[in-house]
């Protein structure tokens, strides 16, 4: 039953989508010619503006108003959410974390790619395909799903008794006591064990594209600098690097964003408790624990402020490739 | 892998990467050859990727007591008893199954209307002249890396008047709308490598723009829509964030809350645990190495190259 009224669902939802753009093209036809050729491409595009507009731009003007209301969205309290928010020592310590994260996650990333796309880059053919699969793989599965996999990394079971997770497995045959890692907030350990998280299940994006950039380097360029009496290292450095920067940037931007709203891990793993917070877990709990949308938008609101340089980024680059292409 | 991800993934792209590569003359695909600590350093770090899934995998096949006392790479010794019992339970008791369907019916038309959607849009932005053309685009561009976070609060209040939550379409239309700056992104970078003679000649022939469109353009995007399908249905099929806003637990929950349930309740053993891990991870991971060369190019023609 279930299946037949899922599939029913999807069918109509396909179906009307369809619909949509068989009766705009209708519409269009039946106009006089002069007409039709203005009208049609506001017809192809409008759809998207509306999902853009819906989804996008109107939240965002909503959110930002949100931000300035009380819990229920009723009356204006004015800057009182952000006061609160930025006073309260549990969101300071939640803005370190996240910061933290913004920090670690993208530059390990980034450095981790590198040095796989690198030594694999050496391998014969079929080893440099297989290895990079394995690494790539994570990316492809959900974070709860990592998440999942990793708790059962770090698992600690009381002293005395058989280890089940493997990291406390290796930590107790030194002879040291089993530690539960994801409670141990000293110098933010259990914060840097849900990165390792975030990092096994992005380095393998990283190395792909650090990869291609790589294998893109012109030959000679590399040639010329072997015959000049750069070593490996010096090549790497000073004839590689500075090639696939732009690729570099790419992936460091790609990553920021990313981390800046990550969810999943923490709040599988720990709900921001033991000092983990970040702030999407933070803005979660917000709404569906605190049911505080004013406190939730605000939040979403300084993640929107964060996120504005990487825009005006985004579409100055975008110009500048236009116009060069 | 989140939708900005992929987002930003293919937008710095980069001009000088085409030059470069017509500059490549000789191309040697291996400069160096792998010393023994080359070789040493990928095995170790291939073996450390792989060791926490390995683990989930054979623990989602042992019993509870075993699974629960003993470390699992205890079978190295010996086996002990392994059962399927766990993909049963999470399959039937803990409702995998509906969870699939669920996922199904939420992840396909997820994927699917939207790359409708921006196929046309892509298509006019490529293809047809019409006034602040390149204004709208831009307005596109900027949109990809606005948090989707903004649209849970005000799209909660617009279904509850609907009473929309909790049903399919919520989602959906939710996933349209984020989706839609990378796809139509995506989709018009592509286009505008076509040749436009074609295109021009289709014209010519007194072909309109819906069957230019049908007929010439889609069979010609035909690798760039794959990319941005696999992509977009990975996305939606490992959301959790939209899912449990949305949607929630329940008769329609997808996969994702259904492994949420399973994670730490007492009395029940890491056996089960895995075992749905496992089960979510699956799909995912089929169409991932299915579709591993368009997932791959699509990433890379969209960062490396523009």
């Amino acid at each position: 039953m279930k299946i037949v009224s899922a599939l029913l669902t999807v069918v109509g939802g396909i179906g009307a989508a369809l619909a949509v753009y068989w009766v705009l093209n209708k519409i269009a036809e039946l106009l006089p010619s002069r007409w039709e050729e203005r009208i049609k491409p506001l017809f192809y595009i409008l759809p998207a503006f509306i999902a853009v507009a819906v989804y996008l731009v109107y939240p965002a003007i909503q959110t930002v108003i949100n931000s300035f209301q009380d819990s229920t969205s009723t009356t204006f309290v004015g800057l009182d959410n952000y006061k609160s928010l930025l006073s309260s020592h549990s969101f300071q310590q939640t803005l370190i974390n996240t910061l933290l994260w913004i920090i670690i996650v993208p530059v390990v990333t980034v450095v981790m790619g590198l040095i796989v796309a690198t030594l694999a880059d050496r391998l014969k053919p079929g080893a440099e395909k297989l290895s990079k699969t394995l690494i790539f793989m994570p990316m492809a599965i959900s974070m709860v799903g990592a998440a999942t996999v990793w708790r059962f990394v770090y698992a600690a079971n009381p002293a005395g008794q058989n280890q089940i997770g493997i990291l406390n497995a290796i930590w107790t045959k030194f002879g040291a006591d089993p530690v539960a890692w994801l409670q141990q907030s000293t110098f933010h350990l259990n914060s840097l064990l849900l990165m390792v998280v975030l990092l096994w299940a992005q380095v393998g994006f990283s190395m792909v594209l650090l990869s291609a950039a790589i294998k893109g380097v012109p030959a000679d360029t590399l040639e010329a600098a072997r015959i000049d009496g750069a070593n490996e290292r010096q090549t790497f450095f000073q004839v590689v690097i500075p090639q696939i920067k732009g690729t570099i940037i790419t992936v460091f931007i790609t990553v920021v964003i990313g981390v800046m709203k990550i969810f999943d891990i923490v709040y599988v793993l720990t709900n921001g408790n033991f000092n983990t917070n970040v702030v999407g877990n933070e803005f979660f709990n917000q709404l569906n624990t605190n049911f505080n949308n004013g406190a939730a938008a605000a939040i979403v609101v300084l993640l929107m402020l964060a996120v504005v340089p990487i825009m005006f980024y985004q579409v100055r680059h975008f110009r500048a490739e236009e116009a060069n292409a | 892998m989140t939708s900005t991800q992929a987002t930003v993934a293919t937008a710095p792209a980069s001009a000088e990467a085409k030059t470069r590569r017509k500059k490549a003359t000789s191309f040697d695909p291996n400069p160096a050859k792998a010393g023994w600590l080359t070789k040493l350093v990928i095995v170790f770090i291939c073996l450390v990727w792989l060791l926490p899934t390995i683990g989930t995998f054979v623990t989602s096949f042992r019993t509870v007591d075993e699974s629960n006392n003993t470390g699992w790479w205890t079978v190295l010794g010996g086996l002990g008893n392994l059962t399927l019992d766990n993909y049963k339970e999470a399959w039937t008791g803990a409702h995998f199954n509906t969870a699939y369907v669920n996922s199904f019916a939420i992840a396909l038309p997820a994927t699917f209307i939207p790359i409708l959607i921006a196929a046309f849009a892509a298509y006019a932005f490529t293809f047809m002249e019409f006034r602040g053309r390149d204004a709208l685009f831009l307005g596109i561009v900027a949109m990809l890396v606005v948090p989707n976070y903004v649209a849970i609060v005000p799209m909660l209040k617009i279904y509850a008047s609907l009473g929309m939550n909790g049903t399919f379409p919520a989602v959906w239309l939710a996933h349209i709308g984020f989706g839609m700056s990378l796809a139509i992104y995506i989709l018009r970078n592509y286009m505008a490598t076509l040749p436009k003679t074609i295109i021009e000649s289709a014209k010519i022939d007194g072909a309109s723009h819906f069957q230019t469109f049908y007929r010439l353009v889609l069979p010609m995007s035909v690798p760039a829509l794959a990319s941005f399908a696999i992509f977009q249905f990975l996305w939606v099929w490992n959301d959790l964030l939209m899912a449990l806003v949305f949607i929630g637990p329940g008769e329609n929950e997808p996969v994702t809350i259904a492994l949420t349930h399973l994670r730490g309740q007492l009395g029940q053993g890491w056996n089960l645990t895995t075992a749905g891990g496992f089960l979510s991870m699956l799909v995912p991971i089929a169409v991932f190495l299915a579709l591993q060369r368009y997932f791959v190019r699509g990433m890379t023609a969209g960062a490396v190259k523009g």
